[in-house]
């Protein structure tokens, strides 16, 4: 874990209210693992926004983050420049499972939970089947990075501009009954989530789930981003920034 | 470099900055940042009796220069505390404040007597805890009561005591000179404001427990007076806290009279903020020509 102002030295828009910045980050690239997040300074803001990692630098010391517009922070956050500094600590949590062993996975990103699913895609490369869902093809992103890494992709869109029309748990039943994988990871909306916890445990497929929580200190002292969990023993709350974001579908009670 | 070491309660604290219960866990998280050793102490996790789950999420909402927290104490009860969490810290050479928190005066006490014996430097006692239905905030704003708990944990332990008071009262200084009479080595002041938040959208409060305590710089002014108010009301030291987040505001909260400080948001602005105010504090003595930091305590010259 390291806390520091690292250098933007990219920056793109993705869609109207989507940024897309590079930052120069030796330390936290080298340490970072896929699904992890980082924790970034908000100009004019008391606390940290926490925002998954997109990809992971190692070669370069850079990192990725796509981020989508919410609120006031976000937006304060998203005028940052190209030459200027963001100050970030991480990477914080636990990411998600890259094992060699697996020889197929399904990877599904809803919405802004797309971008902690690139660095994963790249891992797996051809081992894996992306499915991304979004409202419309004007907010698709990370298509051509997908299919780079290597990946099959499906996309669905609420309004059918862009491939499948219905979401991304309908495209998710049709792929598994072309090949059932040995692995899904999933990050999006909780209703998403759900959707995609259930198809995976009738069909008895391990699954890992990213989660986001309103959050203040993101390493696990402070206890404020509280989720249910189930580890058979009874629910209690575990923590999104120190036990997750990712965590075993079965393990949380959505 | 001057000296920023105190004698608070007859413990020598390297410098006066501890952190603050329920902002720092019990400092492992931190420990890949900074060595723990800079700190003056530090103030662990409130401790229950038992396991305790806390509050449903959302348990945090961002305010002007401040959060909402409605944690409600969750933690390991104190077993996990005295088997797992103190033998940690007693390797650490920082001076350890155990944070108790029962739901009943007996609770209290129980907590208190399990305490005798062990590392433990010195007990805080948390009658002022906005986020729980039984003891908290129960306790601390009723002068009464207030005595009676502390009464109660004087009687049960061997430790220095010290009382953290809630600012949700009309007069904090009533509170203080009732936790004195009863036997309360010290006072720590501030915890957190009771606060709200509405998301316009739902109409929903955004945290679950509807209401939260408000830390941050947003209450620091609040802070500074009722620790100055507190200070001139007992002859016990005091502990201070609420929204310290830089050396200058360290410095200002002793010239109020507190001779031992807690810093807790900030850390969540910057995790560095502990050891960064320590630096400013040892900058601003420098340039201020204060060889030792004991000198400015409580010197502020009201009008």
């Amino acid at each position: 874990m390291f806390q520091n102002k690292y250098e933007i030295i990219k920056k793109k828009m993705l869609s109207y209210d989507i940024v897309d910045f590079t930052v120069k980050s030796k330390e936290i690239s080298n340490a970072a693992t896929a699904g992890q997040f980082v924790h970034i300074s908000a100009p004019g803001f008391f606390l940290r926004r926490p925002i998954s990692i997109c990809e992971i630098g190692k070669a370069d010391g850079t990192l990725r983050i796509v981020f989508q517009i919410r609120g006031k922070g976000t937006d304060s956050l998203s005028k940052l420049n190209e030459g200027e500094k963001m100050d970030i600590l991480g990477p914080l949590g636990h990411g998600f499972t890259t094992n060699d062993r697996l020889n197929s996975v399904i990877l599904i990103g809803g919405g802004i939970g797309t971008p902690p699913m690139l660095e994963l895609a790249k891992f797996y490369g051809d081992k894996a089947r992306v499915i991304t869902g979004f409202k419309t093809k004007e907010l698709s992103i990370l298509s051509g990075d997908f299919k780079y890494a290597g990946a099959q992709l499906f996309e669905c869109t609420d309004d059918g501009s862009l491939g499948r029309k219905g979401f991304v748990t309908e495209e998710l039943r049709e792929q598994i009954q072309i090949k059932k994988p040995d692995m899904v990871f999933a990050c999006g909306p909780v209703v998403m989530l759900k959707g995609v916890k259930q198809i995976c445990e009738e069909h008895g497929i391990l699954c890992e789930i990213s989660l986001e929580e309103r959050m203040a200190c993101g390493v696990g002292a402070c206890l404020g981003c509280a989720v249910k969990l189930d580890k058979g023993e009874g629910e209690f709350y575990g923590h999104v920034c120190k036990d997750g974001p990712v965590f075993s579908s079965k393990e949380v009670v959505l | 470099m001057a000296n920023l070491g105190v004698d608070f309660l007859g413990i020598k604290f390297k410098n006066p900055i501890v952190t603050a219960s329920g902002a720092y866990g019990y400092g492992r998280e931190y420990e890949s940042l900074y060595p723990l050793s800079r700190l003056g102490g530090i103030s662990t996790k409130g401790t229950t009796i038992n396991v305790k789950d806390g509050n449903p999420p959302p348990r945090i909402a961002e305010t002007p220069m401040g959060m909402l927290n409605s944690v409600g104490l969750q933690n390991g009860g104190i077993d996990k505390f005295l088997n797992y969490e103190l033998p940690n810290l007693m390797t650490k050479d920082i001076r350890i404040i155990a944070n108790i928190a029962g739901s009943t005066v007996e609770e209290c006490a129980l907590l208190a007597s399990k305490l005798n014996g062990t590392a433990v430097d010195m007990i805080e006692l948390n009658i002022s805890c906005p986020n729980v239905k039984q003891g908290g905030a129960a306790f601390g704003t009723d002068a009464k009561i207030a005595g009676e708990v502390t009464r109660a944990v004087r009687d049960a332990s061997s430790l220095p005591l010290m009382v953290k008071l809630s600012p949700n009262v009309t007069s904090i200084s009533e509170i203080a000179k009732s936790v004195e009479a009863n036997g309360a080595d010290a006072v720590s002041l501030i915890n957190t404001l009771l606060g709200m938040r509405i998301d316009i959208s739902t109409r929903r409060p955004v945290l679950k427990n509807n209401v939260g305590g408000l830390s941050g710089p947003a209450v620091f002014p609040i802070a500074v007076r009722m620790v100055w108010q507190v200070s001139n009301a007992v002859k016990i030291p005091v502990c201070g806290m609420g929204g310290i987040s830089c050396g200058e505001d360290a410095v200002e909260m002793m010239m109020a009279g507190a001779s031992l400080l807690q810093v807790g948001a900030a850390i969540f602005n910057d995790a560095y903020a502990p050891v960064k105010i320590i630096d400013e504090m040892n900058e601003w003595c420098d340039k201020n020509g204060v060889t030792d930091i004991n000198e400015i305590i409580g010197t502020v010259r009201p009008w």
